[in-house]
């Protein structure tokens, strides 16, 4: 379990514990902090402690703005920039696993590869920084071990990331921040320096990879080939690690609870804490518990269907369009239709008896078609050719039949007949 | 904050999420925030309002201005700059054209005095635009605090929705945030809002329904309405100035300015008409059946052999060229026997009229290439007036 201790020493002692898996929970003891958990049966590692003043103040709100401002930054800290305070669920073996490795790189001499595959947001950054925080903390090697952090997203080729391995390592070449030389030259200059050390006298260098599949992606992956080689091959002990994601498709089924709803709706870590401290952001002093009305507010806010609101925010004129779209894709099942067809159809619904939709001008038409273009709603089939004019581009809607009806129910003053329209299909006929 | 309350309107609940969002000045907050609503619906105004009131330190881009990363990152990193140097004016303007120099850039400049221990916001507009640059921008900006190490968050504002942005190998996902569309009851609130001094609140909003009332079926873009509403007032206004009627003769007003609107819709939203021209067709108090737009020229006489050229440059334009022959071998004599000077003079002229337009490169030198651009309905209108059956000869309509 983890959390935050806000203790007042003198008074009283108030655990203010957020557990992703259990319920929020306010205890309070009139002991020593630290003896109060240890009875409750939590292990004390892991846990933060704030002191606060034990000045007795008369104002107490004042205290309660300052701790809940503690609170919020600590927590704030841990949700966001996932500083490795945390203790780590369910990776246990894969942690023993890592630090194993490390270890016998940092120790022994030895060089290894490892590659670390996981869903997004399933914890991947964190077990690494984990264990190389655990491994500056052992007190043989404080100094010795060397780290190198590439990520995939920044050095985009292999000139870019030679660069900055240089210049992270502070090798003799870099003036400052500018790297001199040449790709070639580079990379020769960097196995060279690896290459003289032995296992005994030289530093083992631990190179991260995040995103590695981007840097398979590069020409003739010459980095990866040569970083994997060298740990092959050479006599710096060296280490490779690599993180990577791989896609995982979520279930969905129905379920009460807000939280289990949300677990199967996203087995995504990340999606996790924002629903969290989206629920934890409300927190002020006049509001300084969280209650389930927040966190179901903040799974609505987090739930809401994007193409659903869009659709909400249109015009009547161009929700029309739309119908009378439905209504070509339902007639020439899904061919792909052109300006000119939805103006006549939309034509056939105005000049047969409806009042409350004026027949507008063909030009009006056309900007609010173009408008319905341009959020993304239809689009050409093919890129716009100089020969077709614009009323006789072929286009096709990306929305089905599901999403219009629903977005029609919320639509607000709907007229009727519009309404009417896109229920019927042939039968005005 | 109730200052803020009177700079934004109708969005409380939007500015009350993101200041719970934003926190105090020294949290750290969601690494990436994505908000996403209609044009006009606020969000590049009220996420500018909410942070220059509350003085954050932030940087405020235009993805649109910049459409290279280099564009894009420099002027990030010279913002910034000019942010934390409060002294002096000309400082080195920074380089940077890849993201890895810009995470580098980022730490040093963020080390400055006064950015050091408070969020530091990007507000990247028009996102959708980060879209079309390098594959690795958008996952970058996502990621930004996490790249730097530093209290950093990225906002990024679109009309796009979010499921269109997604990489397909998945990313950072940001916070979503939704400004819904205005109400009639929101647009009329924020439009009244803004009335000349020298009429009263009241007169000003019965414009205002009267206006929403012709064209909020059409337009709820708020920048859009606003500027017909500016445009159109003093029309509104005429019979009040001259004395033919008071501010309650609500009835006379709308009859006075019903036409009108409709009229402006045909022309000034359609943009065919200029706001300037507009205007001055309202104080020529010119009759509103005499004024046309571009789209409806019909009434233009051309001369006889001008009509033939636009027929043939018409059925040129967009019938493939491979059926030429099938269809003018008869016709091509006609076209020919004319004077080429003539001919010059009244391509010219047609192309001053905007029926032709030329396409390809001043400096072709075996002559410039024309393209028609009018539509059906004109040159089947102008083809009847020679007697030509234009339908017979179109590819499209075999």
């Amino acid at each position: 379990m983890t959390g935050v201790v806000v203790c007042h020493w003198q008074h009283l002692g108030k655990l203010v514990g957020i557990h992703a898996k259990r319920s929020c929970g306010v205890f309070s003891w009139s002991l020593d902090p630290r003896t109060a958990l240890v009875r409750a049966g939590f292990s004390v590692r892991g846990f933060q402690f704030v002191e606060m003043s034990s000045r007795k103040s008369k104002n107490n709100s004042l205290i309660h703005a300052e701790y809940i401002s503690q609170v919020q930054r600590i927590l704030r800290e841990r949700f966001y920039h996932q500083s490795p305070h945390s203790n780590l669920f369910g990776v246990q073996v894969q942690y023993k696993h890592l630090i194993e490795l490390l270890k016998r790189t940092a120790i022994h001499g030895e060089s290894n590869s490892v590659l670390i595959i996981g869903p997004r947001g399933s914890g991947k950054t964190m077990l690494i920084n984990h264990a190389l925080k655990e491994l500056t903390e052992v007190e043989d090697m404080n100094e010795n071990v060397l780290q190198v952090h590439l990520n995939g997203l920044l050095q985009t080729n292999d000139k870019i990331a030679l660069k900055e391995i240089t210049r992270q390592l502070n090798l003799e070449n870099v003036v400052g921040d500018r790297v001199f030389g040449s790709f070639a030259e580079n990379l020769s200059f960097i196995l060279e320096a690896l290459k003289k050390g032995d296992r005994m006298s030289s530093c083992p260098v631990i190179f991260i990879l995040d995103e590695f599949d981007l840097f398979a992606h590069h020409r003739n992956q010459t980095l990866l080939y040569n970083l994997l080689d060298i740990s092959q091959s050479a006599q710096t002990p060296v280490a490779v690690i690599g993180l990577t994601c791989r896609l995982c498709l979520s279930e969905d089924t129905s379920v009460r609870e807000v939280l289990q709803k949300h677990f199967n709706v996203s087995k995504n870590l990340q999606s996790l804490h924002m629903l969290l401290m989206l629920a934890l952001s409300h927190i002020t002093t006049s509001h300084p518990f969280v209650t389930a009305a927040d966190l179901m507010e903040a799974h609505q806010l987090c739930s809401m269907d994007s193409k659903a609101n869009i659709v909400h925010g249109l015009s009547v004129l161009e929700i029309c369009l739309i119908i009378a779209m439905k209504h070509l894709n339902d007639i020439y099942e899904e061919e792909p239709f052109n300006f000119q067809m939805v103006y006549n159809e939309f034509q056939k619904f105005v000049q047969r008896k409806a009042h409350s939709v004026y027949n507008f001008e063909k030009p009006v038409v056309m900007k609010a078609f173009e408008h319905l273009q341009q959020l993304e709603l239809i689009r050409p089939m093919e890129r716009t050719s100089v020969n077709a004019q614009r009323e006789y581009q072929l286009m096709k809607l990306l929305l089905d039949n599901t999403q219009i009806m629903n977005a029609l129910q919320k639509y607000p003053n709907c007229p009727t007949d519009v309404r009417q329209w896109a229920t019927s299909s042939l039968s005005w006929l | 904050m109730p200052h803020l309350e009177n700079m934004v309107l109708c969005r409380e609940s939007q500015v009350s999420t993101l200041q719970s969002l934003f926190g105090e000045r020294h949290h750290f907050s969601f690494p990436s925030i994505f908000i996403y609503g209609h044009t006009a619906s606020g969000k590049t105004y009220v996420t500018q309002t909410l942070l220059k009131t509350l003085e954050l330190p932030h940087v405020f881009v235009n993805c649109v201005e910049c459409f290279t990363l280099r564009l894009l990152l420099e002027q990030i990193l010279n913002k910034l700059n000019h942010l934390s140097s409060s002294e002096d004016g000309c400082s080195t303007q920074i380089t940077c054209d890849t993201l890895n120099d810009f995470v580098r850039l980022f730490k040093q400049v963020t080390k400055a005095k006064n950015l050091k221990d408070q969020t530091v916001y990007i507000v990247l507009d028009k996102a959708e635009y980060l879209r079309d640059m390098e594959v690795n921008v958008l996952p970058g900006f996502l990621r930004l605090q996490e790249l730097c190490d530093r209290n950093v968050t990225v906002i990024f504002l679109s009309e796009i929705i979010w499921e269109k942005f997604r990489p397909s190998t998945g990313c950072f996902e940001p916070f979503v945030l939704y400004f819904p569309d205005y109400s009639i009851g929101n647009l009329q609130k924020i439009l009244s809002h803004d009335h000349p001094p020298e009429y009263s609140a009241d007169f000003y909003a019965a414009y205002i329904n009267i206006l929403l009332g012709v064209f909020y079926t059409v337009c709820r873009d708020l920048k859009e309405l606003s500027h017909l509403a500016v445009l159109n007032f003093p029309k509104y206004c005429e019979p009040v100035v001259k004395g033919e009627a008071s501010e309650r003769d609500t009835r006379k007003l709308w009859r006075n300015i019903e036409p009108h609107l409709k009229k402006a819709m045909q022309t000034v939203y359609l943009r065919e008409i200029s706001s300037s021209q507009w205007e001055k067709l309202q104080k020529d108090d010119a009759d509103p059946g005499q004024m046309e737009g571009l789209s409806t020229y019909t009434h233009v006489e051309l001369p006889y052999y001008s009509k033939f050229i636009l027929i043939a440059a018409y059925l040129a334009s967009y019938n493939p060229a491979r059926t030429d022959k099938r269809f003018f071998l008869k016709h091509h004599g006609k076209i020919k026997k004319t004077n080429f000077l003539k001919k010059h003079e009244k391509i010219t002229s047609l192309v001053t009229l905007q029926l032709l337009t030329l396409v390809g490169h001043d400096d072709q030198l075996d002559g410039p290439k024309y393209k028609c651009t009018v539509s059906l309905d004109f040159i089947r209108a102008i083809a009847r007036t020679v007697n030509f059956d234009i339908i017979k000869y179109l590819y499209d309509f075999l």
